[in-house]
């Protein structure tokens, strides 16, 4: 068998794949993220906490209302985006023109009672969510046997982070909101209800995350913690792929979730580490991330 | 001056002696008797005790009565983030400013460790249930001020690895929480399953609340070993047990979860954790009283049913408790020592006896997780396999490495 630094190329490989599967939900979080803050300047610590809520909301569908996994994926991130037109009509309109630490200071205390809430009514250890019977069963990869929910997550993740791309990189929509973080007098001036676009926006980026909540839930625990553990990873991407990035957010996604496979084989102990190691070498080298642009 | 001298050494004498008449009278440090729960209240521990282990401190505090010597009894808790460094601070102001008499849970073997060194310094009991490092009552027992009450790595191991073992599983994969429990839990278990007559083929450790394992467990399907131990607990656990079930790995290998409790089953659900063997020191349906007294703690805690290290905080607070009243005092020597004294007999242990090394010897079950057509609902989760008593599940003083007791 060939072995790279003493570790079959088999091993490797399924790293590497799994490492993809969890580079898509990095990227799937860390997309929201950098089009609030590309499009709303707004630090969102609060992504965490609805990222938990949507896979909450997936769970009590299917438990109190007898709603299935694919009418989820569509009512959950719907849900958790009315969650943030509430947050950004009634909080976050106030501090767009402040400091991005008062944005941050404010979501990071919603994600805190966000996570409360759900601890004192579901408890800390999370709730099961079962399988959808379409994806039990793993395909056999020959070198490591890939769940076919996992193989699931990829595609759909990355058709999502593609079309997100797509539509503000290459549509009209996608200009106007561009410009209206440029310039909103400019572009109110050409009859743009940029108020509305900036809500808008906002409940997209965190329905993104509910989305991926989600998908999330038959994988994870469902539990009130679950957003917590990876909004700081999800940040140091955000990071390294350069704030506002949207393409740098979804590349550094994956990057980081191989890197993490990798760590994992030869090194587990740092492997949860191992991405604020790489942060601090390129914020040394490029401050304004991989894909960022100097202001 | 010579007379000046007189009148200052009796009125010294006087003074002393009002102070000894004022003690015998008070009898209690600060006038009251007050507990600490120390736990973790809202992290991946927070279901194996947090909120729960609070709730048991209080119903036995309100089961002694709530006085003690006509004084009130309190109940304080706080949340150590499963950080010792918090948990430190905590204690040391506890002890030093709050006049804390004893603190009770001290889960997270890390903790734990930091709490019943500092208990030691202060001279002040530590009651350990939820950690599980069996350091505790060796390389760094306490003796006189550190109690280890609910189970420990090498009665863990003892039960299940043997059982295991026994059962054919011969060799053996870790998956371990990198830090002191986890290594304490795989080094034990190691021992077991080599003196059973078994192999160790290696292990991965992996950090505490890591959110994904299936790489960890790629790896553990790659070795080929039959039993793949998981020296982990709580979230972390369950976790795994996930994962291990979603990538097929349970089709070859079997699980053996070394620290798993009812909340952890609870939150697994019973299709995922049916056939698992695990070994408890309490399971709330084991006779009425185990019933009843889950029905009390119920009423508490939203319906949730208690694992066994909330009946273990239940069950220590009140030995704690009888032991002051019995002694008459709350001076730390003199309640260690009608602890040590009285067996435990309540809902929790029979014929339950606190050794001088701190450990605390009572029974141990081997349970098998239902599947989901066995269960009659909620909570109802365990097939009773075997009990073992308690000198065979727990290491004795001679053979452990607590220096200050060993004969």
């Amino acid at each position: 068998m060939t072995e790279i630094f003493g570790v079959p190329i088999q091993a490797l490989l399924g790293q590497l794949m799994l490492g993809l599967v969890n580079g898509s939900f990095y990227a799937m979080l860390s997309l929201g993220l950098a089009v609030i803050f590309g499009m709303l300047n707004i630090v969102n610590f609060a992504h965490g906490a609805l990222y938990m809520v949507g896979a909450f909301f997936a769970w009590m569908l299917l438990n109190y209302a007898g709603i299935n996994y694919w009418f989820a994926l569509i009512l959950a991130p719907i849900g958790v985006g009315l969650i943030g037109v509430l947050i950004e009509k009634t909080m976050l309109r106030w501090l767009h023109q402040l400091d991005h630490l008062y944005g941050l200071l404010l979501t990071f205390g919603l994600a805190l009672v966000l996570e409360g809430i759900f601890r004192e009514f579901y408890g800390s250890s999370g709730l099961p969510y079962e399988l959808p019977q379409i994806f039990r069963g793993v395909y056999d990869l020959e070198f490591m046997m890939l769940p076919k929910y996992r193989a699931w997550v990829v595609v759909l993740s990355l058709v999502i982070c593609l079309i997100t791309w797509y539509v503000i990189e290459k549509t009209k929509l996608g200009a106007y909101l561009r410009a209206g973080t440029e310039n909103p007098n400019m572009v109110k001036a050409f009859g743009i209800n940029v108020p509305l676009m900036v809500t808008l926006t906002y409940a997209f980026g965190v329905g993104l995350a509910g989305l991926a909540g989600v998908m999330a839930a038959p994988i994870y625990q469902v539990s009130p913690l679950m957003g917590s553990n990876i909004i700081i990873v999800v940040f140091a991407v955000v990071v390294i792929g350069g704030m506002g990035s949207i393409l740098g957010s979804v590349i550094t996604g994956l990057a980081r979730g191989l890197i993490e496979g990798l760590t994992k084989v030869f090194y587990a102990e740092a492997s949860t580490t191992v991405v604020f190691i790489i942060m601090a070498i390129v914020l040394l080298v490029r401050p304004a991330g991989l894909f960022g642009r100097e202001k | 001056m010579k007379h000046k001298l007189l009148v200052s050494a009796i009125a010294a004498a006087m003074s002393t002696g009002m102070m000894m008449a004022h003690a015998q009278q008070g009898k209690l440090s600060g006038d009251t008797v007050k507990i600490g729960v120390l736990t973790d209240m809202s992290g991946v521990y927070a279901d194996y005790g947090g909120p729960g282990a609070v709730a048991a401190a209080r119903l036995a505090v309100q089961d002694f009565g709530g006085k003690m010597f006509g004084k009130n009894i309190e109940v304080v808790n706080a949340d150590h983030q499963n950080k010792p460094d918090i948990a430190k601070n905590v204690t040391q102001q506890w002890f030093d400013r709050d006049g804390v008499d004893m603190t009770v849970e001290n889960l997270n073997s890390a903790v734990a460790l930091t709490v019943q060194a500092l208990g030691k310094e202060k001279n002040k009991i530590t009651i350990v249930t939820g950690a599980a490092t069996a350091r505790l009552t060796n390389e760094d027992c306490a003796p006189g001020t550190g109690i280890h009450y609910l189970h420990d790595t090498i009665a863990l191991s003892n039960v299940v690895g043997k059982a295991i073992v026994k059962d054919g599983g011969n060799s053996w994969y870790f998956l371990t929480a990198d830090y002191a429990f986890g290594h304490s839990l795989e080094k034990d278990t190691t021992e077991v399953v080599k003196s059973s007559g078994g192999r160790v083929l290696g292990a991965v450790r992996h950090p505490l609340s890591t959110g994904d394992f299936s790489s960890f467990l790629l790896q553990a399907q790659s070795s080929g070993a039959k039993v793949v131990g998981l020296a982990n607990a709580g979230g972390d656990t369950v976790n795994s047990i996930k994962a291990a079930a979603e990538f097929g790995l349970t089709k070859k290998q079997n699980l053996a979860a070394l620290l798993m409790l009812l909340t952890d089953v609870h939150a697994l659900g019973l299709n995922t954790a049916q056939g698992l063997y695990l070994t408890e020191a309490w399971y709330w349906d084991l006779n009425p009283e185990t019933r009843a007294w889950a029905d009390k703690f119920s009423k508490v805690m939203n319906g949730r049913k208690p694992n066994s290290n909330h009946a273990s905080v239940y069950s220590s607070t009140m030995h704690y408790l009888k032991a002051v009243q019995a002694a008459g005092t709350d001076d730390t020597a003199a309640v260690m020592k009608k602890m040590q004294e009285t067996p435990i007999n309540d809902m929790f242990a029979k014929g339950g006896k606190l050794r001088e090394d701190g450990r605390m010897v009572h029974d141990m079950y081997l349970f098998q997780v239902k599947t989901p057509a066995e269960s009659k609902g909620a909570w109802d989760y365990y097939n009773l396999k075997g009990t073992v008593k308690g000198d065979e599940a727990f290491q004795s003083i001679a053979g452990g490495k607590c220096a200050a007791v060993k004969k």
